[in-house]
């Protein structure tokens, strides 16, 4: 008998006020119980609307039909023939406006669970299987992928279960791009995505940290001197943007990017760390997506008193998803909304103290479809703060395009693909944020393995 | 088959007290390394990435050489390792490399441990025939360092010492408006040291008029261009040493900003210091 509840079965997850003075993750998981509860939800359509709404194809009332069963590991085993990220995915993908965005379940009502249905399954599979996958069969062709992000690992763990021989490069010590530097650990815990990549090296991917491609091996060396016969690019975006405004490098001024990097790859908030992190006590935090959050929901847990997400328009503007909002909410970030700043203002210490705004009204709609923010007239007003944190998104990093030739991008320097993510060079695909600039995990992952689809048929053919 | 693991430690000589020399087997940095760029460290697992400048390369040993002072808990701890230990991560190189295309007569001026910075840079500039005059400047004999090195990369070299211990008296900038008094001429004058000597070279230049790069030392995380720590203004621009220099036109840098914002940790970097103290005191029992 399906389960006909209108509800979703409610995530058990910590107190707001105990976790937002530590790091540990917020959300807890479902219990096998809540799962398979969850799961008979579920009233496998035949047309299955809700995998076309996943960007890497996952067969969903598929997976969901084994946990009903309670036989969790084959639910595992359907979800990794098309994501090799299954834990990282059901904590961090925006369900609500992919797979569960077209569930029918939605309509009235809401959707099934599907993310922490995937999520479950991934943490049982770890928390149980001991057993690291087979390495395939090795064909004899080799691949290197240029970043370890979600794009570069989904097409490398797709590359390798086809028997090619894969070498991931990565600029920092550590693999994992934005889900080890960006996401904290509060929402994904570092320890997931180590077993993530564990998996992939058992397959028999190799993992090169510390290796700047275009500094100390430029792409047209690794296809001439090191024999590899196909490249994707997943380098990401990560070059962090900053308002131009008076005041931005003051001390206390911040880009998201570096506070992320601090606090969830360098650990600067336990006490051991040799990485130091600034202890404010009012910080703003300007923009309003999902790093936005997570910056300000680091800030309050490193101690600060007053924490401030500072967004020029509404908060239905807010492009940050709603979970994320309403946990930050929680935890007692403060909204000001409908707010621009317009200076920062230091002390006699070249700290920044103070930050000059204006207040905004929503005008038309601009390009974009949203309303443009218009400045309100004489609404001048300063706000005390010590630390400021940009967090107004980023674009490509340009070393790989200035390293390699032919290779055709875009005037805000995203490089230019085809549709099965082809460069302008023969042999070079490219995916993810470096494609499209900042987006989101599971669109990397879909490029990713789009990508690999396209490099195993052109090496094939070749 | 090589007889070096990768990132291992494979001379190491002290300089002076304060100041350490290491050649680290890394191949593939030691391959494309030039003057002027410079590579990130991690002493160990726990350890926080710093940027040293690379000091010089060998190509065919795959060696890259760094020299650094002793000024906190990270070089401290670095400074405890031995030959044949490893570093923990080692990457490079990175930034952009010394712009020495068409010079022909050049004051390269070295402040302290910048001096190792200074020095390849002399030596590149020497071996493609350009005229180069060596300031070197530190605090007393003690700390000298680099002096036969620096003679043979120098048509001419005065060494100053701030109390007259050891070459001349007085700070670099005397010397090299005595030697532009002089009736020398340069193309162009690069400074490379502590940011205060950097700025007070770069008013005596401009008070000539002459050319003058620096190379500058922000505060760093990843050194790839990802998070905006080492950030400088730059003609009134924001610039990210990391990747657009660290070298930049001294004329343009706001120097005072930089100052400040190398600030931004003292205190951490003070309680560091003292931890790394402590953890000495103990292996020395």
């Amino acid at each position: 008998m399906p389960n006909m509840s209108l509800k979703k079965n409610p995530m058990p997850s910590l107190d707001a006020n105990v976790r937002n003075k530590n790091f540990c993750e917020v959300a807890l998981g479902y219990t096998k119980e809540m799962a398979i509860d969850e799961a008979n939800r579920c009233l496998h359509c035949k047309n299955k609307p809700c995998v076309n709404g996943c960007p890497v194809g996952i067969d969903i009332p598929e997976f969901i039909a084994k946990i009903k069963e309670g036989d969790f590991e084959e639910a595992y085993n359907i979800i990794y023939k098309s994501s090799a990220l299954p834990a990282v995915c059901g904590r961090v993908c925006p369900q609500e406006s992919q797979c569960e965005g077209k569930c029918v379940r939605g309509i009235k009502g809401e959707p099934v669970g599907i993310g922490r249905l995937e999520r479950f399954v991934a943490d049982y599979h770890n928390n149980n299987c001991k057993e690291l996958p087979a390495k395939p069969k090795s064909n004899g062709h080799k691949v290197a992928i240029i970043g370890s992000g979600p794009s570069g690992l989904t097409c490398a763990g797709k590359l390798a279960l086809e028997g090619y021989e894969v070498t991931i490069f990565e600029a920092l010590h550590m693999a994992g791009g934005v889900l080890v530097y960006g996401i904290p650990e509060f929402r994904l815990p570092k320890s997931i995505v180590q077993k993530e990549i564990d998996n992939l090296k058992a397959l028999g991917v190799k993992v090169e940290t510390n290796m700047v491609i275009g500094k100390v091996i430029s792409i047209d060396e690794l296809i001439k001197e090191y024999k590899f016969e196909a490249i994707f690019i997943g380098s990401g975006a990560g070059l962090p943007k900053f308002m131009g405004i008076p005041g931005e490098n003051l001390k206390g001024v911040f880009s998201a990017n570096e506070i992320l990097t601090r606090v969830n790859l360098m650990k600067a908030y336990q006490p051991d760390s040799t990485t130091p992190v600034k202890n404010s006590k009012n910080v703003a935090v300007v923009g309003g997506g999902n790093v936005a959050m997570d910056a300000a929901r680091c800030a309050k847990r490193l101690g600060a008193e007053n924490v401030y997400i500072v967004y020029r328009r509404s908060l239905d503007e807010l492009p940050a998803r709603k979970e994320e909002v309403e946990h930050a909410m929680e935890e007692g970030i403060i909204f000001k909304v409908l707010t621009n700043p317009t200076e920062i203002i230091g002390d006699e210490t070249g700290t920044a103290s103070k930050m000059k705004c204006v207040e905004m009204v929503l005008g038309e709609p601009d390009a974009s479809g949203r309303r443009k923010p218009i400045v309100k007239e004489n609404s001048e007003f300063v706000m005390d703060v010590d630390c400021v944190i940009m967090a107004l998104g980023t674009s490509p990093n340009p070393l790989i395009k200035n390293t390699t030739q032919g290779l055709d991008t875009e005037k805000w320097g995203g490089i230019i693909t085809n549709e099965d993510g082809l460069t302008s060079r023969e042999g070079i695909y490219a995916g993810g944020d470096a494609v499209t600039g900042a987006a989101t995990v599971i669109l990397a992952m879909g490029a990713g393995k789009k990508a690999a689809e396209a490099i195993d048929e052109y090496l094939k053919n070749k | 088959m090589c007889e070096f693991k990768l990132n291992q430690i494979v001379r190491k000589e002290e300089l002076n007290p304060t100041v350490t020399k290491m050649e680290i087997y890394s191949p593939f940095i030691a391959k494309k390394a030039e003057p002027g760029e410079f590579i990130i460290l991690r002493v160990d697992e726990k350890g926080e990435r710093i940027p040293l400048t690379i000091a010089g390369y060998d190509r065919e040993k795959g060696t890259v050489t760094i020299i650094f002072q002793i000024v906190g808990g990270t070089t401290m701890i670095l400074n405890m390792l031995n030959e044949g230990d490893c570093l923990h991560d080692f990457v490079g190189p990175l930034g952009k490399a010394t712009e020495t295309e068409g010079l022909k007569k050049v004051a390269v001026v070295g402040g302290g441990v910048g001096c190792a910075i200074a020095l390849p840079v002399a030596k590149k500039l020497h071996d493609n025939g350009c005229e180069v005059h060596s300031i070197v400047g530190f605090r007393n004999k003690d700390l000298v360092i680099l002096e036969k090195e620096f003679t043979e990369a120098s048509d001419k070299l005065v060494l100053m010492t701030d109390d007259g211990t050891y070459g001349q008296k007085g700070l670099v900038t005397n010397a090299l408006e005595e030697l532009i008094k002089e009736g020398n001429t340069y193309d162009e004058v690069i400074a490379i040291g502590p940011l205060i000597m950097m700025k007070f070279v770069t008013l005596l230049t401009k008070k000539y008029n002459i050319k003058t790069v620096v190379s500058m030392n922000p505060i760093m995380i990843d050194g790839t261009g990802m998070c905006g720590c080492c950030r400088l203004t730059v003609g009134g621009k924001t610039k990210f040493a990391c990747v657009d220099g660290p070298d930049f036109d001294a004329f343009e840098v706001d120097f005072d900003e930089a100052i400040s914002r190398s600030r931004s940790y003292t205190e951490f970097e003070a309680r560091a210091r003292e931890k790394a103290c402590n953890l000495l005191k103990k292996e020395v029992k």
